[in-house]
């Protein structure tokens, strides 16, 4: 087979930043908006961790505090789970690992359209900081729960329902066009900016995810902000969109006529796939880890594509499966279960993929190594559980208890968090030049992971026997025995464990960024782009005067033949270190 | 090559390098910002669609109480039809080399689009004032949300068609220019294809 140089390809033009404002604040560069999404998505998931421990602190000793009363629990709540999705997982999966990863692992020099990428972040701490007020106006952030369900979202005897749930609409608002700007240019990008030879199915599987995620965002976001302008327009001008007509507290509202059912259709039409938003860009990182720290192609490259795009699809698909007990046609129901046990097809086949990526491969259990593994484990029970609640006879009984909170935190907010913890372990060489305190990760890891299980495996047994999840408080109900209210306990205490050892985490960033060993440009061997920059950090422009070749895929390790256990992505066919199998070899007088 | 072909590359094989070499880059070989626009229409197509969906969904009800169609629609609806006309004469110009009817058209283009926009608070104020309020009608409230997002999307379209005004002032090439103008052209006529699609839901109604 005949050997073709790489194409040519358009260089962009740079914007080059002429002063520390441009360089470090109102920056187009790829990098600093990807880490200045980073840092406020985490910053704002504090808010949101320290919200779940005060929660915590009522179910584990209700009464005991003061200051929690029914009203600030209901708020925690809410904003705990709007800020967990939305503001940390979506804005640092996309807008942070997005914004870092896409251009580095395609070869691009920035994302195609910079100044767009400058105002997405801009109008995402805007976003941000709405929220953030809603924690300062009267009444509080609204306390509605995190699926702003009318009517009772916007009725008196709801926390925030006067000033909180306008600030809360507001912000999504603004959220979703600062995604949307973001979203144009990561698809753009992978569709335009890819450097000679990075062919699609080139790309490192952390892409391909983070590509199908912004897509599914790009698609599923419009439902939310469709739904979140009706509920702001019921709210603020009267209009009967979701608000039936309606007595409250005595007293006849002027509402007629509106459908509740209407929003929880739009709102899990968005719902849905943000669980995919959140957990494609977890599924292709976790599969670059596994395949980089276990030294062995990542099995079955193509299917784990497939996979991606078919639970991008399917995801659409799936949303009533939410909704079993609304009160809708049960009709529907079947269709949604069927679909829903669809998409464990796909996603069975990527846990198949990554076990048998780890299968005879030169594991090292390096902390980026451990916290993968540590998903697969993580999301294999959260995604059976799953399988369980996609069957509505099954769901129904189990509906609105533990069983459910324990699932969607292991499937979607452990799973995925410790992708993101995992991720940076692994990246934060490339973007400090330093290596993260390995005896500090470890410990940070493994109370991490046996804590969370700690505090959400036993969440499945409270489920079961029954205990109802957004109660206040579960006394003086006759079903619900003594053995659960000290479970909660032991909850509360591993819950409180887990979140302290996040700050030793923040410290390790800190910390590392000073004092870190120095870590060279590819400290674990991997072949991916953003592992060969120039320079480590990557300056602006990422790759010097030329951009980068790429002549093979991203997964070279360990391939017979070669002098070394890793073939970058750059490495010509021709470099003597390939040796015979991948090389060209004899077919080299076909070359001219 | 169909994407059915690329996903079906098995990049790991030797013979890839061959083939996957010749890439050069672009998957399209559209220009940058009209993909880029491209995928934002899709977005807007999305949007729309949603909320011609829960229209739909919610006039099945029995309580539906349409509204009256405004007769000034008609006429709105026309001018933003010579609106997108004139821009398309812009546009064509422009593959022309024609200067001054990519001139005559671009403007005349934004002019009808503001008239557009000024008709349709027309007919917000002609409601209002009949006494069509929001409060316990969705039909009404439906009406007045599709052309308020309609308008402020159009409005997003008259920013981009002022950034492209002031370089046609500023003289500027015509070969640097016919980008901007396609752009605006091709998001014209599909805002007039969303404007045709929910005025006949209002119509249906």
């Amino acid at each position: 087979m005949a050997y073709v140089a790489p194409a040519e390809v358009d260089d962009i033009e740079l914007h080059d930043p002429q002063s520390f404002i441009t360089k470090y604040i109102w920056s187009q560069d790829h990098k600093v908006i990807a880490l200045q999404y980073a840092a406020t998505a985490i910053g704002i998931g504090l808010v949101a961790l320290v919200l779940s421990l005060l929660m915590r602190l009522q179910l584990g000793f209700p009464g005991t505090f003061s200051f929690i009363d029914p009203s600030s629990y209901y708020q925690f709540v809410t904003m705990h789970g709007m800020i967990m999705v939305i503001y940390l997982l979506t804005a640092l999966f996309l807008g942070g690992f997005g914004n870092y990863l896409i251009p580095l692992m395609c070869g691009a020099r920035d994302m195609v359209f910079p100044y767009v990428n400058m105002l997405s972040y801009w109008l995402y701490l805007v976003a941000v900081l709405v929220l953030v007020a809603s924690f300062f106006v009267p009444g509080g952030p609204t306390g509605a729960g995190w699926t702003l369900y009318p009517p009772q979202v916007i009725l008196q005897g709801t926390p925030g329902h006067d000033w909180g749930i306008i600030l809360m609409l507001v912000s999504l608002i603004i959220f979703i066009v600062a995604f949307t700007m973001g979203g144009l240019n990561y698809v753009t990008t992978v569709l335009q900016a890819r450097t000679r030879g990075m062919t699609l199915m080139r790309m490192p599987l952390s892409v391909w995810g983070i590509f199908m995620a912004t897509i599914l965002a790009l698609l599923a976001f419009p439902a939310l902000f469709v739904s979140a302008v009706m509920l702001l327009l019921d709210r603020t001008l009267g209009t009967s969109f979701f608000m039936p007509a309606i007595i409250s507290m005595g007293e006849t509202l002027d509402y007629g006529g509106g459908n509740p059912l209407l929003f929880q259709h739009l709102f899990w039409f968005f719902g849905h796939p943000e669980v995919y938003i959140v957990a494609l860009p977890a599924f292709g990182i976790v599969s670059d880890l596994l395949s980089v720290h276990a030294r062995k192609n990542i099995f079955g490259y193509r299917m784990m594509v497939w996979a991606i795009v078919a639970i991008g699809v399917l995801s659409f698909v799936v949303w009533a499966h939410h909704m079993y007990v609304s009160g809708m046609n049960p009709l529907f129901g079947f269709f949604f279960a069927t679909t829903t046990l669809i998409i464990a097809v796909p996603t069975a086949i990527k846990v198949y993929n990554w076990v048998l990526t780890l299968w005879r491969g030169d594991i090292h259990l390096t902390v980026p190594m451990l916290f993968a593994i540590a998903f697969i484990l993580t999301f294999v029970v959260g995604g059976l559980t799953g399988l369980f609640l996609g069957n509505v006879v099954v769901d129904v009984p189990l509906s609105d208890t533990y069983f459910v909170v324990a699932h969607f935190h292991m499937v979607m907010g452990v799973a995925p968090i410790l992708v993101v913890f995992g991720a940076i372990y692994h990246w934060y060489p490339k973007i400090t030049g330093r290596m993260l305190n390995d005896a500090m990760g470890k410990f940070h890891f493994w109370v991490t992971f046996l804590g969370t299980y700690a505090i959400y495996f036993p969440m499945h047994y409270l489920g079961f026997v029954g205990v109802p999840r957004r109660y206040y408080s579960i006394e003086g109900t006759d079903f619900i025995p003594a053995s659960a209210v000290t479970l909660n306990q032991s909850i509360t205490i591993a819950a409180f464990i887990v979140g302290v050892v996040q700050i030793l985490f923040i410290y390790n960033l800190i910390w590392s960024y000073f004092k870190g060993k120095p870590s060279g440009p590819n400290p674990w061997k991997a072949t991916s782009l953003e592992w060969q920059t120039p320079q480590t950090p990557p300056v602006h422009g990422n790759w010097g005067p030329n951009r980068p070749l790429v002549y093979r895929w991203a997964y070279d390790y360990s391939v017979p033949g070669a002098a070394q256990d890793y073939l970058p992505q750059t490495m010509s066919p021709d470099d003597p270190i390939v040796g015979g199998h991948l090389g060209r070899g004899d077919e080299k007088d076909h070359h001219s | 090559m169909s994407i059915f072909r690329i996903l079906a590359t098995k990049p790991w094989e030797r013979n890839e390098a061959s083939l996957g070499d010749l890439h050069g880059g672009g998957e399209l070989s559209l220009p940058t910002q009209k993909i880029g626009l491209f995928v934002f229409l899709s977005v807007v197509t999305v949007l729309f669609g949603l909320i011609a969906a829960a229209n739909v969904m919610r006039m099945k009800f029995g309580d539906w109480q349409p509204l009256t169609d405004p007769q000034m629609l008609w006429v709105n609806t026309g001018v933003l039809a010579f609106s997108s006309l004139a821009l398309q004469w812009a546009s064509v110009s422009a593959r022309r080399q024609n200067l001054k009817g990519l001139k005559i058209g671009f403007f005349l283009g934004g002019v009808l689009a503001v008239a557009f926009l000024a008709g349709q608070i027309l007919v917000w104020r002609n409601l209002i004032d009949s006494g069509h309020v929001v409060l316990g009608n969705s039909a009404n409230g439906f009406f007045y949300m599709i052309t308020a997002i309609h308008g402020l999307h159009l409005l997003g379209g008259l920013w981009a068609w002022g950034k492209s005004a002031v370089r046609i002032g500023r003289g500027v090439e015509i070969r640097e220019l016919r980008l901007g103008v396609e752009l605006c052209t091709l998001y014209w006529h599909f805002l007039l294809l969303v404007w045709l699609g929910m005025f006949a839901l209002l119509l249906r109604t």
